[in-house]
């Protein structure tokens, strides 16, 4: 087979495996952000001595968007702080490398109640990597986590505390969190796909 | 509504892209960095700044990496900033220097890189008075991650990132900017760095010195034809206070007074006269002009002492940089997909 024929025959299967489909619309994620807010409130009384800790990237905006609910349910302002994980990965050596971004934790979390946010909870490795990486900031009173979707298949013992929404997913599936800061829309979709390339 | 614009401010800005790292297995020269490889380095550059500022500086990033810094040549910025890298990403750091080693029983290059390898080492560090070695190394060894720390009078390419990081931080962007690199440019691997991590990156490069002592094939250039096409734009101009004018960023480089023998200079003072970065010839640069030097420095000599410590100096800065420049390559080296 030529490396042209080759080339065409793995296009066409690519090709036939792709599909997409939409499973948070742009209410859906509003509506869904709203209620984890309520529970965040609900949950610890109030917002103080609350702090919001996103992950790069997607999980910065989804904080930024809670503390601005937070912040008209309750007209208290809530600090947001941002965390990059890359360093303290333990699959380094498996996956790219995504450019690193500067973690800027505003405030000291010593005695705080901190609450991780993450667009996507899959593994669970990310969420580790998180808390090692917030030890080297302070000790909080208490770390929660908030997923705008759990999609299911941990392989460490960690689970959400406010979760969007729950979706059965296939480990081949590739779930797509688009939001209107980055991807100029809000949406979430699953991508079936055998060449998918994204590492997420 | 007071309350929605209060959050509004604790909004964090984040970026709307997310470059990747490419993969790279050695750091020989900036001539295989695309200018979109320079710029992720950079940007992963400020993240380690940023652990670098912290508290505890330690990361558990490479956590069973062995590096080895091998220095053939005398060095304190280059070997301190290398090693402090390494230990702050928990990687192990062995120093190695030539003058205490094997080498001085006469092992060769290729046979100490072959031992290193065989111990299992994850990236040499080298420093050569040879222009290649670290290429030698490269091509010998296929274990092992190369990181050129300056070889003879050829390239050194860290230095160059950290600069091209300091100007960037600085003046926020890099391209069309006119950068003066003034003084011993036929000795300085500096300079060869530079030249092509500034033109990739889009800058005016302008090349200035007395003519004994600038590189031959710049000098005398029959419409750049000699040239690869990113360094067609260098201009050489011999007179400093021609070349300052306007000038965003002045590089003095050191004068290597271990390389004068040759007569390249009538006499050190008319040196001085007519290259040394003054505050005169400095109001000729752009207001806010950023002053630098890779260091060692010659404070008198190719820059006065009022500006090598002045409001426009950077020069404390680069070294800084240097650490979390250093830091973002030894990651790239040593983490990803093999």
């Amino acid at each position: 087979m030529t490396a042209y024929k080759r080339d065409r025959f793995k296009h066409a299967m690519t090709r036939k495996t792709t599909s997409e489909r939409q499973i948070m619309s742009q209410d859906d994620i509003r509506r869904a952000l709203a209620r984890v807010a309520h529970e965040i409130l609900e949950r610890n009384r109030g917002a103080q001595e609350l702090v919001l800790v996103g992950i790069y990237t997607r999980g910065v905006l989804l904080a930024n968007r809670l503390a601005a609910n937070i912040g008209q349910f309750e007209g208290s302002e809530v600090p947001v702080g941002a965390l990059d994980i890359n360093l303290y990965r333990d699959d380094l050596q498996e996956r790219s490398r995504p450019v690193l971004r500067p973690t800027n934790i505003p405030v000291a979390i010593n005695d705080k109640r901190v609450v991780l946010v993450d667009d996507v909870l899959y593994t669970g490795r990310t969420i580790r990597a998180a808390m090692d990486a917030l030890n080297d900031f302070g000790r909080p009173k208490q770390v929660q986590l908030a997923i705008l979707l759990d999609r299911g298949h941990r392989e460490l013992p960690i689970r959400a505390d406010y979760v969007g929404q729950n979706i059965p997913t296939a480990t081949d599936e590739v779930v797509k969190v688009r939001m209107e800061e980055t991807d100029g829309v809000d949406r979430v979709t699953i991508v079936r796909s055998d060449d998918f390339k994204d590492s997420r | 509504m007071s309350t929605s614009q209060a959050i509004e401010t604790a909004s964090l800005v984040v970026p709307t892209d997310s470059p990747h790292l490419p993969p790279r297995k050695h750091v020989l020269d900036l001539d295989d960095f695309s200018s979109e490889e320079i710029l992720a380095v950079i940007e992963s550059a400020k993240g380690m700044a940023e652990v670098l500022g912290r508290d505890i500086k330690k990361v558990p990033t490479l956590r069973g990496r062995v590096v080895v810094t091998l220095f053939y040549e005398s060095s304190t910025r280059t070997r301190i900033s290398f090693e402090e890298a390494g230990k702050v990403l928990s990687a192990d750091v062995i120093n190695m220097t030539a003058s205490a080693s094997s080498v001085e029983k006469g092992e060769s290059l290729l046979n100490t890189g072959l031992t290193l390898q065989a111990m299992g080492v994850d990236v040499i560090v080298v420093r050569h008075a040879y222009s290649g070695a670290p290429y030698l190394l490269a091509q010998q060894l296929d274990r092992v991650g190369i990181i050129n720390a300056g070889d003879g009078i050829h390239a050194h390419p860290t230095q160059a990132l950290l600069d091209l990081y300091t100007v960037q931080d600085k003046l926020g962007s890099i391209s069309g900017l006119k950068v003066v690199i003034v003084g011993d440019v036929l000795h300085s691997r500096v300079a060869r760095s530079n030249i092509w991590g500034f033109s990739k990156m889009g800058a005016k490069v302008v090349i200035c010195g007395p003519a004994t002592l600038l590189p031959l094939d710049l000098l005398h250039r029959n419409g750049g034809d000699a040239l690869p096409e990113e360094l067609a734009s260098i201009e050489v101009v011999t007179d400093l206070d021609l070349a300052i004018q306007d000038a965003d960023v002045v590089m003095a480089l050191r004068l290597q007074s271990e390389r004068q023998d040759a007569g390249f200079l009538p006499s050190l003072r008319e040196y001085i006269r007519r290259w040394q970065v003054t505050d005169e010839r400095l109001a000729k640069a752009k207001p806010g002009a950023l002053v630098m030097h890779p260091g060692p420095m010659n404070e008198g000599i190719e820059i006065s002492s009022s500006i090598a410590h002045g409001g426009n100096s950077v020069i404390e800065e680069q070294v800084t940089n240097g650490v979390a420049i250093r830091m973002a390559l030894l990651y790239q080296l040593c983490t990803g997909p093999k």
